[in-house]
């Protein structure tokens, strides 16, 4: 195998205020090789943007006390200078938002923004930038692309500015492509045509993805593998087939029990009983066992170790059987 | 605050609503520009059924709920609460309507006034409508309980002290205070993480039960609309495209568009993904839509009769009717697949 594009180990980060510290993040490890879409799935909470965003250090860096690696193509993101961190940004890797409207900015043309972040990255002339922007929008299918070079992001649809956003971010070639929701506001009709198009995209131009994502659905669509955040921690991560078919963790079970999808109509949903832990106050043992209709006396005072139950699967959970892995 | 009884039997609907229009002008649009938010929408919801309403955002779902509660004040069109004709002489007042029809909204936050304990803010319905102090706030006590929130706990709260789904818990609390006989439900647990929405799905099923309410479910999650329905109507750009029971919809949907919707629902089965998009574009805009059909621009089977004549609806009055306002529906219409479909 190929030397991973992503390389992230014992994650943590903390915003620490004057009253308490959040513990948003808490020892997530995970790699993403080249050409993988690996989708983050968790509830609102759990920390996944957090370690999107960690990855392009976007943390305001007064409040967020960040510790671990990150390495992305081999360079150590959390010891970039103010330089390399812009080079990194739009670069080699670049991001994707939920709200179209406020990643762009209202006052340029849709045009004139990828053209700066093509001159920016790659230099060149004005009109050689115009001219890939044009290729990039209709790349994203966006329809008379040569007119909407010249539109105000308020002039497009939801849709075609989440294009337009997509456009941008693949201005530059990245090899890395985080993705935060970026279907989330759509509607449904069109949330399926953005899909495809990123699945479509990101197996041509062959970028490593992380797509954030709280929609088990949309994972089924786009992702390789899972990775199952729950406060601030992975605690199962697989092939995608294989967690949907045969989920491990008891919460990642419940989440899937929860998700209405065609349940029978006659009967209450199985849902997850209580919320997700308070993050300033997480009990020391694993953050789901309160909730846990399986928790015993061994999940109360530590943290769950992964388990390997069987290749490419992780889960941190003691009712997994404890194989060791020689593929770990 | 009297008790609220049954008065037009149970054969007659609870809420008839017919030809509803709403259209705003647009400000700063061109002259005469008028967004056509609702456009003559007609339906009826019976006792004790749960009606879904779904559509994408800008059909007018949200548009179409206020109209029912004239809280927002329609263009035209006429409401019928229990055989009583709303806001005329010979019927009931819209005070007295809300007092029978309560709002749940999407926004769990925005909707509780932020410097007042929840309990008061339960309390304060059915104090306007008469109650006693002493009594509303016995009244609010109960109904905390009967939403699953102890009310020594949480009683005393201030909304931001709550988490999402417990402050929409107390939305339908204080809906429930002043003993409606329909609850109007806006998105009210599209805000919700997937494993708080399913309790609050399981609440508002066992309250249904438990009080006799009708429900008028709104959402954009076709799931979720299945599992809580008995019946369903799709919106698209503010006019009613298909009406009928939950599960001939979601079997055998009538209208391109409902299918089309249907189609574009995630498969939860990587090795079975969607290969391409049943729709391509967004919605139009509903300032000015196309005319005749409204969705002839999206439509794949769409002619000419689909952009001279606008499809009618059909028997909307009918309970157990399945009707779809289309073309190829209407042998009559000219359109050349509407004798192959029938």
């Amino acid at each position: 195998m190929s030397s991973p594009l992503v390389e992230v180990q014992d994650l943590n980060v903390r915003f620490v205020t004057r009253e308490s510290t959040a513990h948003a993040v808490n020892g997530v490890t995970f790699s993403v090789q080249p050409g993988e879409v690996l989708c983050i799935l968790g509830e609102s909470g759990s920390g996944k943007s957090v370690t999107l965003r960690a990855l392009m250090r976007l943390l305001p860096a007064n409040k967020a006390r960040i510790s671990g690696s990150i390495k992305v193509d081999g360079q150590d993101v959390l010891a970039l200078d103010a330089a390399g961190l812009s080079r990194l940004r739009g670069g080699l890797v670049s991001m994707i938002f939920q709200e179209p409207m406020t990643a762009l900015d209202p006052v340029y043309t849709i045009g004139d923004q990828i053209v700066e972040t093509i001159r920016r990255h790659k230099g060149g002339t004005k009109a050689a930038a115009r001219a890939r922007a044009l290729e990039l929008l209709e790349l994203v299918k966006i329809p008379s692309a040569a007119q909407r070079l010249d539109n105000y992001p308020h002039e497009l649809s939801g849709g075609l500015r989440q294009r337009a956003m997509i456009a941008m971010a693949l201005s530059c070639g990245p090899r890395l492509l985080l993705a935060d929701e970026p279907t989330t506001a759509l509607d449904a009709t069109v949330q399926i045509q953005v899909l495809i198009l990123l699945r479509k995209l990101q197996a041509d131009l062959g970028m490593g993805t992380i797509f954030v994502t709280h929609d088990l659905g949309v994972a089924s669509e786009i992702a390789d593998r899972i990775a199952v955040m729950y406060a601030g921690r992975i605690i199962e991560e697989g092939p995608v087939a294989d967690i949907l078919a045969n989920p491990l963790h008891p919460y990642t079970r419940g989440l899937m029990a929860s998700t209405v999808h065609g349940q029978s109509r006659d009967r209450d949903i199985d849902a997850i009983p209580g919320s997700p832990p308070d993050l300033r106050q997480l009990p020391p043992g694993c953050a789901f066992a309160p909730r846990c209709a399986q928790a015993s006396g061994d999940c109360l005072t530590a943290p769950p170790e992964p388990r390997y139950p069987a290749p490419g699967r992780m889960a941190r959970c003691v009712q997994v059987s404890a194989k060791t892995p020689e593929f770990a | 605050m009297e008790n609220l009884s049954d008065r037009g039997g149970p054969a007659q609907p609870l809420l008839i609503a017919k030809d509803l229009r709403k259209h705003f002008k647009v400000k700063g649009g061109a002259p005469g520009a008028t967004v056509r938010a609702v456009d003559g929408v007609s339906f009826t919801i019976h006792k004790g059924e749960t009606l879904g309403i779904v559509g994408e955002s800008g059909c007018g779902k949200s548009t179409l709920a206020r109209l029912l509660l004239h809280l927002i004040e329609p263009d035209s069109g006429e409401l019928v609460f229990d055989g009583d004709p709303v806001g005329e002489m010979r019927g009931i007042s819209v005070n007295a309507l809300r007092r029978q029809v309560q709002m749940v909204f999407q926004d769990s936050a925005s909707s509780l006034n932020p410097r007042m304990p929840v309990r008061d803010s339960i309390a304060f319905g059915p104090h306007v409508h008469g109650k006693t102090k002493a009594e509303s706030s016995r009244i609010a006590r109960d109904v905390l309980v009967k939403v699953g929130l102890k009310p020594d706990l949480f009683g005393p709260r201030y909304p931001h002290e709550l988490s999402g789904g417990q402050k929409q818990r107390v939305n339908i609390a204080r809906a429930l205070a002043i003993e409606p006989r329909m609850v109007i439900l806006d998105e009210a647990v599209s805000a919700l993480d997937k494993s708080v929405e399913a309790q609050v799905l399981n609440l508002l099923r066992a309250l249904k039960e438990n009080f006799n309410l009708t429900y008028l479910f709104i959402s954009h999650d076709l799931s979720v609309v299945r599992y809580i329905s008995d019946r369903v109507l799709v919106m698209y750009l503010g006019a009613v495209v298909e009406l009928g029971p939950v599960n001939e919809i979601f079997s055998r949907p009538k209208h391109p568009y409902t299918v089309a919707l249907l189609a574009s629902r995630p498969s939860m089965d990587p090795a079975n993904r969607i290969e391409e998009p049943p729709l391509t574009g967004d919605p139009p805009s509903p300032i000015d839509p196309p005319s005749g059909c409204r969705f002839r621009t999206r439509c794949q089977f769409a002619e000419t009769v689909c952009a001279e004549v606008q499809p009618v609806l059909g028997q909307w009055n009918d309970r157990d009717s399945h009707i779809a306002a289309c073309h190829m529906r209407d042998p009559a219409s000219g359109h050349s697949r509407a004798t192959e479909v029938n």
